[in-house]
């Protein structure tokens, strides 16, 4: 036998260092494909396991759901697809599918003996990629792969999409000029965007085809965050784009927030019959927190306890809310959730390396930059479609917004939107919102894979991105965060006054977003932005002159200190590292989110790269100031310029508390760039 | 040479047991898994799954001792026995398996307890088989024992 299950599974251990280096992998594939088996029979595991290894994956062995659990959680990342009995003894394997959905959006195979028609149309309601009825042949297991690529194209092509408008939208921006006014700038961009996206869609399909995008994990803090975006906007009101900016995670996109709020709306539905279940559902998400956020400042810490805390209520309140339907289309986008799909972007190209070297690389070469910005704005688009979110034009234009200017302090609510669309994807799958609060980090995790990030800052050098410089930082703040954010993390430390945001991204930095990384790339420069944050930031700083970088990482820290932004300011954080370039343009009002946000990001550097719209974006959507980044508007047609003001993160930030108090105001606003930047679910 | 002899009595004491439905095609998944590195592998999941479903006869043994009937949970108890029989493919217990399901799902008693009868039956009959047929494999050397072309 070659690994049984057990706390701490060891097996997972030669998984994790058969595949390091993409590239190897990326050439052997499927070979080497991560597979966890769980399964009460020990026969059938047996098989199974002598079957998958003739297939050349790398199998590790479960009898028990919980233990299964406990090891993906433990191995955010480490596996590629799980494959599951339908009935076992400690837990239905339908519910085990539905958390593994949530936290950490892998693909699940469901096997049983039973055929019939109502055990099978089961798995597909409860979202499993496939059925496989006992026994098993060998045949069926060889090509589970695709389950795999095909989840990552997906949520890569939703990454693509919201990116591909964003970075039009961006573009546009930096053409255009600074100072839009949200208004103007949605007619410029629009157009401007159709023509990108169609442009950045091609480029970024041929690769997303042959690329396996990174898929984001949704680790336990980061789903937390998730669920305190969304139990903040509302059930019936969370969109993705919204939850996106409220998550505010770098490197998360629309698409990510999306499947996964997709997966959520399922779980609460189950979940209303059973009221218990919230006690279930807590748990695994608040138990990972403190894991990846290492350096989390204490801030941090509060702020998850807080969202934790947080995240129960909605989880309930979301039950009851499902009743009265998901998915409105509400323009905001919350903006947290978007440095989460942004982080995770970035998470995600480390983690995914192994299969996601070619997105990876096809990110780099598209937009490097366009990680933070992609993000977003790729999930704009596809959240909007999947949650019926009219906002979610928004939300990319937001993202636009930010690039081109985080001169805007207005444009924080674009920042947020940015980051939203980028979350969306893999926050809005599940709708599991409720879950944010307890673990801001985690959101990192699934949204955007670490690797992401650090690709971003070490292929970037594209000035794109986050200004070349800024990128440096990222690579090397990504490098160190990997797995869970590796950027900012580093660099946090070092930025003055940033007390949170990067170490929050650490969490961040954890997500595997699946397939953003396509987006990310083009998003990169605002994703960029907020996973470095700080790295951005003393980039930025040093060479870009944007003050308000500086200040509003500075700023960020003081968001979070709302007493009753806690879970707020960690969503801040995490979008303000987002969106750091995004939010940084956020209005002054929400300065203090957006200084979150900035934080997150490192905005300045986001912001003069250019990213800065997408980080502005995300930094707006992370702060309710998405309506101020509407007026104001920062972008900075600088390309490095992404926090024109210092506000973006103080708008970010400020938007953020404002979210939790009331997202009305910003919401407005940020619809107006088409990306909601909906106050930063705090 | 002696192997020869052991191989053809093997090769055909294989045969037979596809030829009377004891085995199906899933026993020849077994034997194509079982290689170099897992020289007997088929025999090492078959030894693992009676020693698992023993524990499964007995509970089902129980359970239809007990009273009242509880019929949810006998066909919990075969429905886990037949994944575990058809995975290493038990194409006579399989069937006494499902059979039994059935009784279980019209609530028939009478039915459930004649049908387990039978499934013991051939339960006990294949495992005899099964086990005459490792030993002269190992008796017939080491040479592939269930190699097949690919």
């Amino acid at each position: 036998m070659n690994f049984s299950c057990g706390r701490g599974a060891m097996s997972i251990t030669s998984s994790s260092a058969a595949w390091k280096p993409a590239d190897a992998v990326a050439d052997q594939f499927p070979a080497g494909l991560r597979v966890l088996v769980v399964d009460d029979d020990p026969t059938c595991l047996m098989i199974l396991e002598k079957m998958l290894r003739t297939c050349l994956y790398e199998v590790t062995k479960c009898n028990r759901a919980e233990t299964a659990l406990s090891i993906l959680r433990e191995n955010k990342n480490g596996f590629d697809v799980v494959i599951s009995d339908v009935h076992m003894p400690d837990m239905d394997g339908f519910k085990l599918l539905e958390h593994i959905g949530l936290e950490m959006d892998l693909p699940v195979i469901m096997m049983s003996a039973d055929d019939g028609k109502h055990v099978v149309m089961k798995g597909v309601t409860h979202g499993a990629c496939d059925y496989l009825i006992k026994p098993v042949r060998i045949e069926a297991l060889k090509n589970i792969w695709q389950h795999v690529v095909r989840k990552r194209k997906n949520e890569w092509k939703e990454f693509e999409q919201s990116g591909s408008v964003e970075e039009g939208d961006r573009q546009l921006k930096q053409s255009e000029d600074a100072d839009y006014s949200s208004s103007a700038n949605e007619g410029n961009w629009r157009g401007s965007k159709k023509r990108k996206d169609d442009e950045e869609e091609t480029d970024e399909r041929d690769d997303t085809s042959t690329l396996k995008k990174p898929r984001v994990v949704w680790s336990v803090e980061l789903h937390q965050q998730f669920v305190a975006a969304v139990n903040q906007l509302g059930i019936d009101k969370a969109v993705p784009k919204k939850i996106l900016e409220m998550m505010n995670v770098p490197g998360l996109t629309r698409e990510n927030v999306a499947s996964h709020l997709q997966k959520y709306r399922l779980y609460l539905r189950r979940l209303s019959g059973v009221s218990q279940h919230q006690s279930n559902l807590n748990p695994p998400f608040i138990s990972p927190q403190g894991a990846t956020f290492g350096p989390l400042s204490s801030l941090n810490g509060l702020d998850l306890q807080a969202l934790a805390a947080t995240g129960q209520l909605p989880t309930q309140s979301l039950a009851r809310l499902q009743a009265a339907g998901l998915g409105r289309p509400t323009a905001k986008s919350s903006i947290p959730m978007t440095l989460v799909d942004q982080r995770n972007t970035f998470s995600f190209e480390n983690p995914k390396l192994r299969f996601g070297g070619q997105q990876q690389q096809h990110m780099n070469n598209k937009q490097q930059i366009n990680l933070l910005h992609g993000i977003p704005t790729n999930m704009e688009p596809k959240q909007l479609d999947n949650l019926q979110h009219s906002g979610q034009s928004i939300g990319n234009m937001n993202m636009q917004v930010a690039s081109h200017g985080a001169q805007n302090n207005q444009n924080n609510s674009l920042l947020m939107q940015m980051g939203q669309p980028q979350s969306r994807g893999q926050v809005l799958g599940d709708t599991t919102v409720s879950q944010s609060p307890g673990h801001p980090s985690s959101m990192g995790q699934p949204i955007l894979s670490n690797g992401m990030a650090a690709n971003f800052a070490s292929r970037n050098g594209i000035p794109e991105n986050i200004g070349g410089p800024s990128y440096n930082t990222v690579s090397q703040a990504s490098s160190t965060l990997n797995l869970p954010l590796n950027f900012p993390m580093n660099h946090a430390s070092e930025l003055p006054g940033n007390s949170f945001p990067l170490e929050s991204t650490p969490g961040i930095s954890s997500f595997s977003s699946k397939g953003v990384f396509q987006d990310v790339s083009s998003e990169i420069k605002g994703s960029v932005g907020f996973m470095l944050g700080y790295d951005i930031f003393n980039d930025l700083n040093q060479h870009k002159t944007q003050s308000w970088e500086l200040q509003n990482v500075g700023m960020t820290f003081d968001a979070p200190q709302h007493s009753s932004s806690l879970q707020d300011d960690l969503h801040i954080m995490q979008s303000v590292s987002v969106q750091q370039g995004s939010t940084v343009q956020m209005n002054g009002h929400n300065r203090s989110a957006a200084i979150a946000s900035k934080a997150m990001f490192s905005a300045g550097d986001i912001k003069e790269h250019g990213n800065a719209q997408n980080v502005n974006q995300h930094l707006n959507n992370l702060v309710d100031n998405a309506r101020r980044v509407k007026s104001e508007r920062i972008y900075d047609t600088s390309p490095a310029n992404l926090f024109p003001d210092h506000f973006g993160q103080e708008d970010l930030m400020s938007a953020l508390l404002k979210q939790q108090d009331g997202i009305g105001p910003t919401e407005n606003e940020f619809d107006f760039d088409g990306y909601s930047i909906d106050n930063i679910p705090v | 040479m002696e192997r020869n002899p052991l191989r053809r009595q093997l090769q055909m004491m294989r045969k037979s047991f596809f030829d009377q439905g004891y085995l199906d095609d899933q026993f020849v998944q077994l034997e194509e898994l079982q290689d170099e590195a897992n020289p007997n592998f088929v025999e090492e999941v078959v030894t693992l799954y009676y020693r698992d479903s023993s524990r499964l006869i007995l509970s089902i043994e129980q359970a239809l001792e007990r009273k009242p009937f509880d019929f949810n949970k006998l066909d919990a108890y075969m429905h886990q026995f037949k994944g575990s029989s058809s995975s290493i493919g038990a194409k006579k217990v399989k069937a006494e398996s499902t059979l039994f399901r059935e009784y279980c799902k019209s609530g028939n008693k009478e039915g459930c307890m004649r049908c387990f009868q039978q499934l013991k039956k051939e339960y006990a009959t294949l495992r005899k088989k099964l086990e005459a047929y490792f030993q002269l494999a190992r008796q017939a050397g080491p040479m592939e024992t269930a190699c097949r072309p690919k």
